[in-house]
């Protein structure tokens, strides 16, 4: 043990001064090339920042469309998920009412077209993703409080849609914050 | 074929195409041979050596090598506490995070010197640049020094007699800067071009579209993520951990994140092959493993995507299947791939909420952890497999008549007592402390009404994946669990150290004791540990011994819930 110690102590403090110190300032140091120099990338209108392209914000006037709904509220601040089981009861109760509400919401709509995403939590209650299916299902909503085509808006949706990665892997979404930015433009 | 399949596919491919020359080149640093990137690690690695005062040549017993990792551990850990209940106060605190109480800082001390990385707290307000940066150290020493005793046991595993082993030092800062150091380098600048933060700024603050204040969390997030996947560590910058957008930014990211998850495990058993000149029985083993990794992807992706039949019922359409708690960027398929990638290695970050996957999914999970070797964490999942196959070598010797022989050495009833305590020393400690927690609760449900977020089935599964997890060192959660008390941190903590520290010793101590051995030349009596009848039986022995001793456990919980929601 005592053998050990000097050289523990020794490794210890160079291994921190190496890898918590000179590999953090590399890594820092590449960060100034990359975009937003590793601030993390922003969207701007005006000069003001409005949001962070990757994260997803609350979204509730029917004007708009609506993200997947967050366990934390949208708090950038701290992120995480509602972590209730798929069989608690509580829970199917609170998707039941969220997909009353959207029904309120979007009359006409019929109950067997609500895609599941838009009424369950994302894992970290900053999703900023939608299917398409649960875009297009809110484009009637939209239409009638923009007091606009609903042709407009669908076209808006279809050129914002993020094909599978290289078009082969993954998952096709549309950003929800870009697509509000679009419909705020058009006006 | 659907798309979330094929990138499922995609990964696996990648993962075993880039593990293989990966192991060729672990092997040739744990052999000291010249590798292309000597012009630039070796006066790096001289200067560790020099400052440090170790000889690198110095070879060592097995008793040695085990009492230099103890003793730096203990070096961590004291380190580690100071760290963390007085980061409040030091520099690198822009968000003004407080200082851990003292039962958060030694769960989480332990957690991240013993490569388990369990997070009782959310890192965006739990926890300062400081303590972050820290943590982040660990991430790498203590993947390090799970592969450097790794590296001794394959030394041990080479046909001849010795008790000379290496230098531990010598395999533990070069499994550092020449295998975790580089790999962390290339992922995180992907990380940080697709838009992963590194900054030392504190959080921004912007005017959403809504009209709303949002607080944004930032920090240098890329240098961590990175080796948080490499070193099968797993503790995340965010809460959210590998499911927050900064963290795992995009499809492209999540293929790379996952791939990082298990290259080192997969790479480390290709590394054996080629260091005990053994290569078809390194096939062997990485069969084993990746049979039983798919055989628990296959169904685990196929309920995810299948969706939740009580969702179903409400009358609305499931597409996508189960999307409670995952990520449209990755979907269900990537989600349950991760899931299990995650449990089999001792990773245990997450890019959906485990909590929320399908009951079957969750036991899945668990089953990985129980199980622990498919794989397993950087180095020490290697150890566990080993466990397995001295057990194996014995029960088959028997079987057949034959002197269990492993490698040219005899197993005698030392190495098999040892063997067996530490395969059963998992399922104890897992049963009794979820047994015990069940206990409390069940006595007296008031009382510890709030550790739990789902009510039945669910809530013992909740208690049962937290143990199963600290004792695999993994490091996931069923996140509904309340786990910041100091029941929680001290049982958790306990186990954590148990099971990192007798697992290591254990395997240690069976090779060093083999490797004094004489060598026994393969002759006609020999029973051959390469061929397809002995991987067999070693999937068959994992499954016997791990996996059916948690089948009570489990059936209380995910397999109970699954039939109830059917």
């Amino acid at each position: 043990m005592k053998k050990h110690i000097l050289p523990a102590l020794k490794l210890s403090l160079f291994s921190l001064i190496f890898f918590s110190g000179i590999y953090t300032l590399i890594i820092l140091l590449v960060a100034q090339l990359a975009p937003n120099k590793g601030l993390g990338q922003t969207i701007e209108v005006k000069g003001k920042t409005i949001g962070y392209a990757l994260e997803g914000q609350n979204f509730t006037q029917d004007k708009y469309f609506w993200g997947r709904p967050s366990a934390v509220a949208y708090n950038a601040m701290g992120s995480g998920g509602s972590n209730k089981g798929p069989s608690n009861p509580d829970y199917i109760k609170d998707v039941q009412n969220k997909v009353d509400s959207f029904l309120v919401h979007n009359p006409g709509i019929k109950k067997e077209n609500i895609p599941a995403e838009l009424v369950t939590a994302s894992g970290s209650g900053l999703d900023p993703d939608l299917s398409p299916n649960a875009a297009y299902i809110q484009i009637a909503r939209i239409a009638k409080a923009r007091g606009l085509q609903e042709s407009k808006i669908k076209a808006i949706v279809d050129s914002h849609i993020d094909p599978a990665f290289l078009g082969l892997f993954g998952t096709v979404k549309v950003n929800v914050l870009k697509l509000n930015l679009a419909l705020d433009q058009i006006q | 074929m659907n798309t979330e399949i094929a990138g499922i596919v995609l990964m696996l491919v990648a993962t075993i195409l880039l593990a293989i020359p990966l192991g060729n080149y672990i092997a040739k640093v744990y052999q000291n041979k010249t590798t292309w990137l000597d012009f630039i690690l070796n006066p790096i690695d001289k200067l560790f050596f020099r400052i440090s005062g170790i000889k690198p040549e110095r070879e060592m017993t097995w008793q040695q090598h085990l009492l230099a990792l103890l003793t730096i551990n203990f070096v961590w850990f004291l380190f580690s506490m100071l760290v963390l209940m007085n980061m409040g106060w030091l520099p690198l605190n822009p968000d003004s995070n407080p200082s851990m109480t003292a039962s958060l800082a030694f769960n989480t001390s332990v957690s991240f010197i013993s490569n388990t990385n369990i997070q009782h707290y959310s890192g965006e307000t739990a926890v300062s640049y400081l303590g972050q940066l820290v943590l982040m150290l660990f991430q790498f020493i203590s993947a390090g020094a799970g592969m450097a005793v790794c590296a001794v046991v394959f030394n041990a595993m080479k046909e001849r007699t010795t008790d000379k082993l290496g230098n531990f030092y010598n395999y533990f800062v070069k499994s550092c800067t020449r295998v975790l150091l580089p790999l962390s380098v290339v992922v995180a600048i992907i990380l940080l071009f697709a838009g992963t933060p590194m900054t030392f700024k504190g959080k921004d603050q912007f005017i959403s579209m809504q009209g709303d204040t949002v607080n944004v969390s930032r920090g240098p997030v890329a240098a961590m993520v990175a080796i948080k996947q490499l070193g099968t560590n797993g503790g995340g910058f965010f809460g959210a951990n590998s499911s927050h957008p900064f963290e795992n930014p995009n499809y492209f990211t999540n293929i790379i994140e996952n791939i990082s998850i298990l290259l080192i495990p997969i790479a480390m058993v290709f590394a054996m092959g080629t260091i005990i000149k053994r290569r078809k029985f390194a096939w062997i083993v990485f069969g084993v493993m990746t049979a039983g990794f798919i055989i628990f992807v296959v169904p685990s992706v196929y309920m995810e995507m299948k969706g939740n039949p009580a969702i179903s019922r409400l009358g609305i359409s499931q597409n996508r299947g189960n999307m409670e708690g995952k990520e449209i960027r990755f979907g269900s398929a990537a989600s349950g791939y991760w899931g299990i990638s995650t449990t089999v290695t001792s990773n245990g970050s997450v890019n959906a909420m485990h909590d929320s996957f399908m009951p079957l999914t969750g036991m899945f999970t668990m089953l990985g952890m129980m199980i622990n070797s498919f794989y397993g964490g950087v180095g020490v999942g290697f150890l566990n497999f080993y466990v397995f196959m001295i057990i194996s070598v014995f029960i088959s010797g028997l079987m057949v008549g034959r002197t269990p022989e492993f490698l040219g050495k005899k197993i005698e009833a030392k190495e098999m007592k040892i063997a067996t305590i530490i395969a059963l020393l998992h399922t104890l400690l897992i049963l009794s402390g979820t047994a015990l927690a069940s206990h409390l609760y069940a006595h007296n449900p008031q009382a510890y009404a709030t550790w739990l977020n789902n009510p039945g089935y669910h809530g013992f599964s909740e208690m049962l994946y937290e143990y199963s997890s600290a004792s695999a060192n993994n490091g996931s959660e069923f996140a509904g669990l309340s786990a910041n008390t100091n029941f929680w941190n001290i049982t958790g903590g306990l186990i954590m150290l148990l099971s990192r520290f007798l697992p290591i010793i254990g395997p240690v101590a069976i090779a060093g004791i083999l490797a004094k051995k004489k060598y026994v030349p393969e002759s006609a009596g020999t029973l051959k540990t390469d061929t397809v009848t002995f991987g067999i039986m070693i999937f068959a022995v994992i499954m016997i011994v791990a996996a059916l001793s948690f089948f009570p456990a489990l059936s209380l919980g995910p397999i109970s819930e699954h039939f109830s929601l059917n």
